[in-house]
Parts: structure tokens; sequence; C-alpha cells
């Protein structure tokens, strides 16, 4: 069984629909890369798993449980969590608070602070600094450790590479690379699609709104998801081992 | 040897400002309303006080504490079915929201209790009028030290409340950030209800001792609304040691400048509250802190 299920999803903003009778499946333990374009409705799906959009139609499913109804707050206790794009620390608290804070609120599971420092080292010193007066990588680490003491099942990362010097991505995926290999399952928004490539074990491209080629990373071709990912050539569209292209205009 | 104790005695008066401030602060620092009903949230607490001890005769401090979790409750509500829903309509609808409710308590009052004044003075006997004698022929009443005490503990409990409870660091968190703090577990409504019990208890208490150091009326709300404001500004808004750095300068300038001019008790006041309101406005801080709660760029 899935551990995380999406079926036909719809998301609005008002009048625009964000996200089209999208449907998605994520296994424990894999890690599953949402590109696409600006615009192209990641962020919009991505909270909306974590409850933080509220559907106009569809189901999220975790672990075969609807949670669709069920409020973002709610949602972390059963275990999905979120990283949000920008980050979003709480900036007048410390490294330590930010930590503590989730930490009160998460599940229970392995990974505590000390676990979140063993993973992320560049917070060790700063642990007692003011949240906003970190740099940038520092800012990501926290928040993925925020979300980690949380002891999510599924881990939803939004842009992480977003706005941090070449230095400091490399560092965050370093330590990504780290959770991903130690066996997390993970959804992953990324526009650097080099990077997602490398951690993904599954890729789906979306385009306005809906999946347009989905499939293992492994399989897939840089050339094709290029072209999904700028609908180029709409006949690359499509299923890739195991995937499928969903939501095509009739 | 006269300005010295014009001092102590304003620092004294200052402690009960800071009292009276506290909940218009914690509110202001945690769910950025200024709450134009604090004022008369106090003068309600001092009437259920009374209303207790002119029915039992018990001792107006137990009598708080039967007042204080009917406060709390009253605010719990007050954020689940007022405060929540005007912030949905921006940040000034609540001003507006909690003005009505000002007058509503007035008048309920009013039509309660009629217009006169009433004062719990005669329930704590000698420790309305005892004093201790720190030589000089300066002394400080029992009830005004008993004041600043509690200002400070009560300043105090919500400094760590906020600091190093985990319900304090949720508070903050979501102070900051409700949809953040959303993801990563916090119930958001049920921490504003929970701050806003807290703050209104807090009114409670500065009710309770208003009432023990003066008379009061159904419309004496007002007045101590000013007083707690210019406490609040003068300290920093939102920030809790500053509202009892705040309400002691406010107490010590209104104490000298009575010394100064028999008029001057009022209006030193409110010049030193227009003098750091004019600073802070030119340094910027105030305007960007208010420009965050129009919700207005920087």
């Amino acid at each position: 069984m899935s551990l995380l299920r999406i079926e036909n999803l719809d998301v609005r903003h008002g009048q625009l629909q964000a996200v089209r009778g999208i449907s998605l499946e994520v296994k424990e333990g894999e890690t599953l890369a949402l590109v696409g374009a600006n615009g192209a409705g990641k962020t919009t799906l991505l909270r909306a798993i974590a409850g933080a959009h509220r559907p106009a139609g569809g189901r999220v499913l975790l672990e075969g449980a609807d949670v669709t109804a069920v409020p973002a707050y709610r949602r972390v206790g059963l275990g999905i969590a979120l990283v949000p794009e920008g980050r979003r620390l709480f900036a007048g608290m410390t490294v330590e608070e930010n930590l503590l804070v989730a930490r009160a609120n998460g599940r229970a599971g392995p990974w505590d602070i000390e676990r979140v420092l063993d993973a992320f080292p560049m917070l060790r010193p700063r642990f007692k600094a003011k949240a906003g007066s970190l740099s940038g990588g520092e800012q990501q680490a926290t928040a993925i450790g925020r979300a980690l003491v949380t002891n999510p099942r599924v881990l939803l990362l939004d842009e992480v590479s977003l706005g941090l010097a070449p230095i400091a991505v490399d560092r965050v995926y370093e330590c990504l690379g780290n959770l991903i290999t130690g066996g997390a399952t993970v959804v992953l928004v990324e526009q650097d699609l080099g990077r997602a490539m490398r951690v993904a074990t599954r890729v789906a491209c979306m385009l306005e709104g809906r999946v347009v080629l989905e499939g293992a990373a492994a399989e897939m071709t840089r050339e094709q998801i290029t072209a999904a990912y700028f609908g180029l050539n709409r006949s690359t569209e499509g299923r890739v081992e195991g995937g499928n292209a969903q939501g095509q205009p009739a | 040897m006269i300005w010295v104790n014009q001092i102590i005695q304003g620092v004294m008066l200052g402690g009960y400002y800071a009292l009276i401030a506290c909940g218009l602060s914690f509110m202001f620092g945690v769910m950025r309303i200024i709450n134009l009903a604090h004022g008369d949230l106090a003068i309600l607490a001092g009437y259920l006080v009374w209303a207790v001890v002119d029915r039992s005769g018990m001792s107006p401090f137990l009598a708080l504490g039967i007042v204080l979790p009917l406060m709390g409750a009253l605010g719990w509500l007050m954020q689940r079915f007022m405060l929540e829903r005007s912030l949905r309509s921006g940040m000034l609808v609540p001003l507006l929201t909690t003005f009505g409710l000002a007058i509503v308590i007035q008048n309920l009052l009013f039509l309660q209790f009629g217009a006169d004044t009433r004062s719990l003075a005669p329930a704590i006997g000698d420790l309305a009028f005892d004093s201790w004698s720190v030589g000089g022929n300066i002394y400080i009443g029992h009830l005004a030290g008993l004041t600043l005490l509690v200002a400070v503990l009560m300043l105090g409990g919500l400094q760590l409340l906020l600091g190093r409870t985990p319900l304090g660091r949720s508070i903050r968190a979501v102070a900051e950030d409700p949809d953040t703090a959303e993801l990563i577990g916090i119930n958001a409504r049920s921490v504003y209800a929970a701050a806003a019990a807290i703050a209104v208890m807090t009114v409670a208490v500065g009710g309770a001792f208003l009432g023990m150091r003066a008379t009061f009326g159904p419309y004496a709300g007002p007045a101590q609304l000013i007083f707690a404001f210019e406490a609040v500004v003068i300290g920093g808004l939102g920030s809790m040691w500053g509202t009892l750095a705040g309400g002691i300068v406010l107490g010590v300038a209104q104490n000298v400048g009575a010394q100064i001019a028999p008029n001057g008790f009022l209006i030193a006041g409110h010049a030193v509250f227009l003098a750091v309101l004019a600073v802070r406005l030119a340094s910027g801080d105030l305007r960007r802190r208010l420009r965050a709660l129009l919700g207005k760029p920087a």
C-alpha cells in the first residue's frame, strides 16, 4: 500500500484552479521530486497535502486513511510535515526554540533535537541564535530540522534551494541525501532539475496544474523532463516505467 | 526629601499602572489586538469581586480566586466568538469591536449596579491604609507595595510563560506566523483563545487592585485604558518588562508633576507619554509596528 496517495485533487485560489485532478502515489522510503515551471501548481499541491489549502475536490490519503478534511495542525500528528517555501522560521525565536516548539507538537519517534544537530552540524554553534540572524543555509537547515523533530512519515520539502548560495545548497543537499538514503519518505519540490534528479527515486513533472510526466527517475532522460517542463513537446508526456500522464485536456 | 518621596510614591503607583497594563500589553504582543474594552473588563472584574465579597463577606483576594476563572472563560469566549471573527476582516475591525464591547460592558454595569461608586477598600481592613516607614518621613503603603510586588510577579510570570514553557513558545510562534505554526502542529485557534483567557485574567487582577485602592463606577474603564495604554507605549508595545518600566515612568512623572503644580499630575504623565511616543515614531520603531498592525508594508 502507498504511504501517501493523492486522488483527483483539485485546488483553487479563488477563480484560479492551481491544481487540476492530480493523482499521485508515494511509497514508503521513496523520494518523489515534483518539478515544473513557476506557477505549475507544485507548491499548491504540497500545501494541499499538508492541509494548508483546502482542496476543491479529490482526496488525500495517508496509509489508506482519508485525511482530506483533517486540519493542518492535526496532519502533523499523523505524520505529514511541510518545510515551506521561504523557510518561514519564527524569526524572533532562537534555533533551539524553533525546534522545541515543533518537537512539543509532533509525533513520538527517533528524531529529537540532538539528532537534528547531528544531521545538520552547522546548527550547533548557532543553537542559541535568533532564527532571523541566521544565514540562508542555516535557516533552511533549521526549517528542515523543525519538520524532522515532528517525526514525519512523509516529509514535504518546498524549494529548499531557493535563494541560497550554491555552497549552502550543497551543504543542505548533502544532509538531505543522508536523510533520503536513511529511508525517509520525501516529496520534494525543486526548480533545480539536476539536483532533483540526483536525489529522487521518482519524478513527476507538472504543467499548468497537471502532472504531465511521471515515472522512475532512473528511467527518465533529462530531455524528456525538460520538454514536459516547458510543455514543448506534448508527445513526451505520458507514462514512464509505471508512471502515467494525467488530466490531459480533451 | 520631598522629591525622593514623590519618586518612591511614583514607583509604587507605577506598579499599579503596570498591573493594569499587563493584559493590554500581552494581548497586543500575542494577538496584535489593541483591546479598547481593556479598562472596562478591569472594571467588570472589580464589580464581580465586589459582588462576591458583598454576598459572602469573604476576602477580596479569595473572591478574586473565584472571579479569575470566570474572567478567563470570558476571554476565551471573546476570542472564539468575537475577536477571531473580527480579525478576519482586517486589523482595524477589532478596534471597533472592542470599542463596542466597552460600551456594552459600561451600560450593563450601569443597569445592574447603578451609578453609585463602589470600593473594595472596606473589605481589606488595615491593608488599605497601613504603611511601612522607610525613614526620613517617607512611608510606603502596604497595599501599594503589594500591588508593585504582584505586578512584578505577574509580568515576570508572563515572561517566564512566554520564554520557558511549551504553551509560551506556541503562543509566540502563533503571534509571529499563525499559518506556519499550524504546519508544525499548533492549533492556532486554541492558542489564541488561551492567550485571550490569560490576558483577561491579568486584567481581572488589575481590576481587583483598582477596587482595593480606589473607588470605581460603571464608566471608570476608559480612564484605566488611557493609563494602561500610556504605560504600554512608554514601555514598548508587547514587552512585559517594558510594561513594568513604562508603568513606573508614568507613575513617577505624574507624582513629580503633581509636586511641581497642583494640576501637574495628569499633564506630566501625558507629556511624558507624548514625548516617548514622538521619539519612538521618529526612530521608526513604533511606525514599523503600527504598519505591521495595519498590514501595510514598512
